[in-house]
Order: structure tokens, then sequence, then C-alpha cells
């Protein structure tokens, strides 16, 4: 079975700037793929290559193992875009911006996945109301239904989430998680590394357009992150217990890898004399892997 | 309605103009209208052209100019909202390929150039006799110089980045040649000078050929106009068919 996405060798620049430099992925059928990095880093560059609004100046992409470029009538198909851009036709109502939408797939009876889709988002009242009277998040909603018309196999999201409410994430995360278990393979752009971690299985970092790292999200957080001890003492705390330990707004932060280390630590601690006042237990989260990554530094000490 | 890619585009842009058909459709009926009730209050008694009486003369000259230039009109300013909005990518997403793109964006302002023309018909020939010699010569130059300036549009639309610059296109380029393309007088009536001059603009052929269709007379003969029609119709064809072929400034 090929793979839903590959991406060999795709470098593309804007004049001077190197938006991507010789870009390699695979990402399978059924993965809920992070794609993050800084803005500039080249993610939407990268997502419009595949979607076949940039060509690259060199390299191939692959869409279930049909070329963006030769053969893009397949992936086009097989390939659900949604724009980060807030962009919607001020002409139609959302039923008609999603028929004539499916219309340009060459698909005419699909009434029941649109009134699907409608549901699922929380869209059914406003169905016939032109788009030009929408909320914001509403308008970001019909974005998302008008990439799902066809039923492709492979949905990308460039940053979904950006500048939406609660309700409208939760909502959408629902029903993207919902696809991803029917098949549905999800690649995900989003600035919220919290929102990234929580749903993706593997995660590609970019960097001026470059892979930096890429891993399962488990394993990132392994190598990259640690658990950390935070605490705030009554008293100073002695020099010869700070090293290695940072101090921000009066809470002390150790990092550790084995939560053995835990207790000898508190006992020194106590031993110098100094009363715990409050304490927690950090866990490893994928900000810190990704200010880590970004920074260009190497693995955690955990490695 | 069978579906695909083309059909759908097709029905888009014209479901697009006819949502805002008062801006549309009647607006340039109107404006045709008060050119022919102004010119033919001056005019008429003054002039025959061709035998044929001034107002009769000047209705064919109307509705021709108002294909040509509301054929224009729908494919430049759907493209340029849809780039300026960013609403586009909804027609480049798809697998809609540039042959398919270019033939429903001119079929539309072919449609709306018919649209439009038909009104201005309507509205206008209670004024004047007028004859329907040789029907034939008209939907063949209606529909080819529609879809001539339907096409322009669609570079116009492609090239421009910001509205100004359509309009610029528009007014320096569209408007002077259909204006002094004989939709008001013959060219015989003008200076050896301006009758060569005009000889040099293919609109003059579009307007001369499509009166023809009705007086069965024409400053050119009606081959010759259609000789000089075909061959920009296809060049044009030919010329946009390659800007998006390339994707120019539609994808990077």
């Amino acid at each position: 079975m090929s793979a839903a996405i590959r991406i060999q060798q795709v470098s593309k620049s804007f004049g001077n700037v190197q938006a991507l430099d010789r870009v390699d992925l695979e990402i399978q059928p059924g993965e809920f793929f992070g794609l993050l990095g800084p803005n500039g880093a080249g993610k939407t560059t990268l997502i419009s290559a595949l979607a076949g609004l940039v060509r690259p100046d060199a390299g191939s992409l692959r869409v279930m193992g049909h070329d963006v470029q030769a053969d893009y009538r397949a992936a086009r198909r097989l390939l659900g875009v949604v724009p980060q851009e807030l962009v919607f036709d001020p002409f139609f109502t959302v039923r008609e911006s999603l028929k004539i939408q499916s219309g340009y797939f060459g698909i005419g009876d699909n009434e029941s996945w649109i009134d699907e889709i409608l549901e699922n988002l929380g869209l059914t009242t406003k169905a016939n109301a032109n788009m030009r009277m929408l909320s914001g998040g509403m308008k970001r909603r019909v974005l998302v239904a008008q990439a799902l018309v066809h039923r492709p196999p492979v949905i990308v999201l460039d940053e979904p989430t950006a500048g939406v409410d609660v309700e409208l994430r939760q909502t959408l995360w629902h029903f993207i998680r919902r696809l991803n278990e029917a098949g549905h393979t999800i690649v995900l752009t989003t600035h919220y590394l919290e929102e990234a971690e929580n749903l993706c299985t593997r995660i590609a970092m970019l960097k001026a357009g470059r892979v930096v790292a890429l891993d399962t999200t488990a394993n990132l957080l392994r190598r990259f992150s640690v658990h950390s001890l935070r605490l705030r003492t009554d008293g100073a705390m002695p020099a010869s217990l700070t090293r290695g330990a940072a101090e921000n707004g009066g809470w002390w932060s150790f990092p550790f890898d084995s939560f053995d280390e835990v207790e000898p630590l508190l006992a020194s601690i106590r031993a110098a004399g100094c009363g715990i006042g409050d304490l927690e237990i950090g866990k490893p989260d994928l900000e810190e892997v990704f200010v880590r990554v970004m920074q260009g530094q190497q693995e955690g000490r955990a490695s | 309605m069978s579906y695909g890619g083309f059909s759908t585009l097709l029905y888009k842009e014209v479901l697009r103009f006819w949502k805002v058909a008062s801006q549309t459709v009647a607006a340039p009926v109107l404006t045709a209208l008060l050119y022919l009730l102004i010119f033919s209050h001056v005019l008429e008694g003054h002039v025959k052209v061709h035998g044929v009486a001034y107002t009769a003369f000047l209705i064919p000259g109307l509705v021709m100019m108002s294909v040509l230039q509301n054929a224009f009109a729908n494919s430049s300013s759907s493209l340029i909202q849809s780039k300026v909005t960013g609403n586009i990518v909804f027609i480049l997403l798809p697998p809609i390929s540039y042959l398919e793109f270019f033939a429903a964006y001119v079929l539309a302002s072919v449609v709306r150039g018919f649209v439009v023309g038909t009104g201005v018909l309507l509205a206008t020939f209670w004024f004047a006799p007028l004859t329907f010699a040789e029907p034939v010569w008209i939907l063949v130059f209606a529909l080819m110089g529609g879809a001539i300036l339907g096409s322009l549009g669609v570079i116009a639309g492609i090239w421009a980045d910001k509205f100004d610059q359509l309009a610029a296109f528009q007014n320096f380029l569209i408007m002077p040649l259909t204006f002094l393309s004989g939709v008001f007088y013959s060219i015989n009536s003008l200076p050896p000078f301006w009758q060569r001059v005009s000889h040099w603009n293919p609109v003059f052929y579009m307007i001369d050929g499509f009166r023809h269709g009705f007086f069965g007379v024409s400053d050119a003969s009606p081959w010759l106009s259609l000789s000089v029609v075909g061959a920009c119709l296809a060049l044009l064809t030919a010329f946009t068919l390659n800007l998006l072929k390339r994707g120019y400034k539609l994808r990077a």
C-alpha cells in the first residue's frame, strides 16, 4: 500500500527566500500527523505544494501514490485541504457553497453527506444563510466542510483553530478524530502545541524550510523533554543544590530522568534546612521540545 | 445537469452574475437605452447610413457593444474578486484542468453578453424598424465577439493584482476599442486617416459583421470580418490557454 503522502527532496524558493529545502516526509494511511514550526518555517508552502497551489523547484510530492503534478486529477480527488486564510465566496449560501464545491470534484448526489458534515460541524441551522452573514468561527467551519465534500482519504488542516473559540475547537477535534478513526489520514499544522501533543501520533518540525525533527510524539517527548520537580522553599536554597536547576518567580525547577531521583533530592533539601512551601511534578511537554528543537539544542538529558 | 468541474464552474459563474442582475444586467441595459435616446434624438433625420435610418443603424451597434463590454466585465471582475478575497483557492484545489477553467469562464462571459445583449435589443427595438436580414451572422459575431472579450477578461483578471489595475485595462484598452469601432457611426463617414486606423481595430469587424446580420449591408465584407475576428479569437485563446497552463499568477 502506498504512503498517504510521500514528499521527496522538495525544494522551493521565492526570490531569495528558501521556503523549502530538500524536504523528505512520508506519512502513512491512517496517521494523525502534526506539522509544526514557527511562522515562515515553510509549513503552508509545503501544504500548498501538496495541493498543487505552489509548484516546487525540485522534488516530487505524491498523495496515495499519485504525483500531484503529473497525475493531479487523482491526487486532488484524494486530498482535502482546509486553507489557513478565512476565505469565502460572498455570493452564495453555505449549502450552495458546498454543492458547488462538490460539483468541482464531479460529485452531484451527495446531499446526505453534506447534511452529515453540516450536522457534525454544527452548521445545520446556517445551511441557507449567506456566507457574508456568518461569524468568523462559522466561516471557519464552512471551510472545513468544503474540504470534506468529496470524502478525501487524506485531510490537511492548516491552522484550523487559529483564533477560534473553545466550542468550535472541541466540535472540530471531535469530528476530525472520528474521521481519523474511520481511516482518514489527518495532517495538521497548529501553533497550539498542546493540541498537537494530544492529537498527533507523529510530528515533524520544520525550521527555515528544513525538517529538523521527525518522530512519534511519545519519542519526541522522551528524547527532548524531561520530568521536573518544581518546588518553593521557605528559606534560601543553598548553592550546592541548585546546580542544574532553574529558578523562576520563586519556584525552583529540578529536571530528573527517573522518579528514583526525587526522594534523595527532597532529602538533601530538607537536610539543608529549607522547608518546602509548595511542590509539583512537571511532565514533559511539546512546548519544551519545540523550543529546544528550534534553538538547535541536542536531545535532552534523558538520552 | 451533468456534473463535473467545467459544468459546475460554468453554472457557478452564471449564478454569480445572475444573483446581482440589477448591477450586471439591468444597469448596462439602461446605459444602452440612454445612449439610444440621446444619440437618436440628436441625429435621427440628419444621418442615414447605408440607406438605413440612424436609430435603426445604432441599435445593433449598441447591442454588440453591450455584449462585448459585459463579456469582458464578467470574467475579469469575477477573477479579480476571487483573487483579492482569496476564494480562488476553491477553484484551484479541485481537479479542474486549465482547459475546463478557460472554457467555463469564457462561456459564462458569453452567456452574460447574450443576456445583456438580448436585454438591450428588447429595450430598444421599439424605437426603429429593425430587420434581421442574415441572422446567422448575428449569432456568429455575438458568439465570437463575446468569447474574445471573455478571454481578454480572463487575461486581465489574472494579470491584475488590484482593482485599479483592472480599471486601467478597462478604461485604456477595452473602452477606446469598443467606442472607436463604429458603434455610433459608419467608418466610411470618417476622414481617410481614421478609416485606416479603424481597420486595425478588431472590434470594428465584430460590430460591422454583427450589424451585417441585421441589414445585409456593412462597411466591410462579413467574410473579411469573420476572418479577422476568427484569427483574433484563435490568437487570444492560444495566449490565454498558455497563461493558464503555466499557472501564471495563479499557481506560484
